[in-house]
């Protein structure tokens, strides 16, 4: 049979080379000033889908919540063989916690209705949360599995994976429709074809036209529109969207500052580990 | 004040360490708002459990026995402890921030509708200020949820003060134990269920357990080697420094990437959280995600050839040097002095 999979997929900052400059006042993130990338496990959860897709046939539907420029991870799936894409972008849904991003994400999967797996990364490297999953899972009242390393077998109706635990992993049997989290050990996510990427190199959501050349867009070839649904499309309150929507609120953020506890200089010379050894046996801390 | 409370994580039909630490750390929480302390027991055949948690600082134990609750599976425990929480109206719940607790969380918060925080290193109680559109709003004695953010590079305290509970998962092994051997009774509120058979499609073929070469946390000192050891070969020095203080290996991750040792070592934000009495980083830079794990320590040795490493910034003693020169004197001075 063939499947009907939803990957989940966010663009991050690349959190390896960051500085406190990169949050607003506010205590949201100044995304506009860091580089962004694909998150790695959500590209590992396309490869999952696309493996699925190789094997049995599949219609993968790639769902991203973020900013226009968020488009770049949908090309970036049409590149790698996702069949549909779509941008859940609008002013509302802006500086949203997990919480306030399940609830989109939900709806929107509503909206395209039919699904056999939704699949996401394990995590996001901005948040480390781990959260959007679970969430999205408990509003559409479907079992989940994070964390999986191997889908180990697929049937019409059921699915058996293994999945990391703190002690070891498990393999558990379940049945479909599911959410799954997927770990970057699970695969090496393939590259972009270079036949989809010139098919798709071009592909644009209306919303961020403006980055584009309005020649290409006036010349005789289609370009392939990136769908963007706002709040309206998929009926959400915004009450319940973006920030408003969100319990969570950052306090504040601090750069980690070291501290300069009581600091020793110990010479390294017999005398001083002698007297650094000493100290510490008579505070019994070795000995 | 409502209650604090704890999910108390079994694996193994054993009760997680980190649930006990939370215990701790919500005894404290508790006291700062006036507030008892409870946990919520989930399981089969879990009454023996009791005892532990009444020493550890449960004055209440919230539990529901099902069969069908043998094992974790997120649907039936996502059921059973939302009718527990909204039952007993705590003002926070915490959870280990495990496989399973980062499972189990995000769904209960998800059907509750409230804010949980992922993966904190500290918690607090203090007041919050909000100012929207010109209106300030003032809230007494909330949940800080303090943890970092981006990768390790800043660190953030969260609030949710419109919402509750307050949740948070907290990372295993930041948090102390508190135990008191002289109470080992309280309050048991037995809460029944009613899992209907379409929750129970969760079936656990297979469990494989791998047994860690090494419990980071059993030993009061830790002899750390970072990439500054060089290789395997010159790793032994950090073994044998380890053995004579009667301590454990760790590593950074560049050296576990190197396979200088192998990952069950790694001590950081990806690593294990350690807060021995003495930790001897060797070798090690200091970068933050390694100090996020080890920050803690009592006392912290650095050897580091590099006088401006950032180590030396949370060390209590420096020792400016090749470790290849340092060690063996502090082994020769240990060993005489040990006489
Ligand atoms: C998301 C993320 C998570 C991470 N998680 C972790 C984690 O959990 N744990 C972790 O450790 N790292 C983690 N890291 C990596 C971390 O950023 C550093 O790269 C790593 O800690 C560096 O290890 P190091 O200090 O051993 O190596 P280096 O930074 O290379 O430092 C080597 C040190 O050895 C000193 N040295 C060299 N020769 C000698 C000698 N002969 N005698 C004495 N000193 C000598 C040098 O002066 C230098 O200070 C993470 C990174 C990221 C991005």
């Amino acid at each position: 049979m063939s499947y009907n999979i939803i990957v989940l997929a966010k663009q991050v900052p690349d959190t390896k080379n960051i500085t406190g400059d990169a949050m607003k006042p506010d205590g949201t993130v100044n995304r506009i000033a860091l580089p962004t990338i694909f998150n790695p496990e959500d590209l590992n959860a396309l490869e999952e889908a696309l493996k699925i897709k190789d094997e049995y046939g599949a219609k993968i539907t790639v769902l991203t919540m973020g900013p226009p420029s968020a488009a770049e991870v949908l090309r970036q799936s049409l590149f790698r063989g996702a069949d549909d894409v779509i941008l859940l972008s609008d002013r509302k849904f802006a500086a949203a916690d997990t919480l306030a991003t399940s609830y989109v994400l939900s709806l929107a999967i509503k909206k395209i209705g039919k699904f056999d797996l939704i699949i996401g990364g394990r995590q996001a490297i901005d948040g480390d949360t781990a959260q959007v999953g679970p969430q999205t899972a408990e509003k559409l009242k479907v079992n989940q599995a994070t964390c999986v390393n191997d889908i180990v077998e697929l049937t019409n109706d059921s699915i058996t994976v293994n999945r990391n635990t703190d002690h070891g992993s498990e393999t558990i049997k379940t049945k479909l429709p599911i959410l799954l989290t997927i770990t970057a050990e699970a695969n090496t996510p393939r590259p972009p074809s270079v036949k989809k990427t010139l098919t798709y190199k071009n592909a644009l959501s209306l919303i961020e036209k403006n980055d584009y050349d309005e020649e290409y867009l006036k010349s005789n070839k289609k370009p392939f529109v990136i769908k963007n649904w706002d709040h309206k499309d998929i009926n959400a309150k915004t009450e319940r969207c973006g920030l408003t929507g969100s319990p969570t609120q950052v306090k504040k953020i601090e750069n980690i500052v070291l501290e300069t506890g009581n600091f020793k200089n110990i010479e390294n010379s017999a005398s001083g580990i002698k007297n650094l050894i000493s100290e510490l046996m008579s505070e019994h801390i070795i000995g | 004040m409502n209650e604090v409370l704890v999910y108390i994580e079994l694996q193994n039909e054993k009760i997680a360490d980190v649930s006990l630490e939370l215990l701790g750390k919500a005894q404290d929480l508790a006291k700062k708002t006036s507030a008892k302390c409870g946990a919520i027991l989930i399981g089969n055949n879990i009454k023996n459990h009791h005892e532990i948690l009444f020493q550890y600082g449960a004055d209440t134990i919230y539990s529901t026995e099902d069969l069908s609750l043998k094992n974790y599976a997120p649907l039936p425990y996502t059921k059973t402890v939302c009718e527990i929480v909204e039952k007993s109206k705590p003002q926070i719940v915490l959870y280990g921030a495990t496989v399973n607790g980062r499972d189990l969380a995000p769904r209960i918060a998800s059907k509750l509708k409230v804010g949980l925080t992922a993966d904190c290193t500290e918690l607090q109680i203090g007041d919050y200020q909000k100012k929207k559109k010109g209106e300030i709003k003032n809230y007494k004695n909330i949940l800080y949820q303090i943890r970092p953010a981006f990768g390790g590079n800043i660190i953030a305290t969260i609030v949710s003060p419109d919402h509750r509970p307050q949740m948070a998962t907290v990372r295993p092994g930041v948090m102390k134990v508190k135990k008191n051997d002289k109470t080992n009774s309280g309050k048991v509120v037995n809460i029944k269920t009613d899992i209907p058979q379409e929750l129970l499609i969760t079936e656990i073929i297979k469990t494989i357990k791998i047994e860690k070469n090494v419990d980071l946390n059993a030993s009061s000192i830790i002899v750390a080697g970072g990439m500054g050891v060089g290789s395997k070969e010159n790793f032994k020095l950090i073994h044998k420094l380890a053995k004579t203080l009667g301590g454990i290996v760790g590593a950074s991750r560049a050296a576990v990437d190197a396979n200088f040792i192998n990952a069950d070592h790694q001590i950081g934000q990806t690593g294990t959280t350690v807060q021995p009495k003495l930790y001897i980083a060797v070798g090690i830079s200091g970068q933050i995600q390694h100090i996020a794990g080890m920050s803690n320590s009592n006392r912290i040795i650095a050897i580091n050839t590099d006088k401006d490493a950032p180590i030396f910034q949370i060390a209590n003693y420096g020792i400016v040097g090749d470790f290849n020169d340092v060690i063996p004197k502090l082994i020769k001075t240990f060993k005489t002095l040990k006489k």
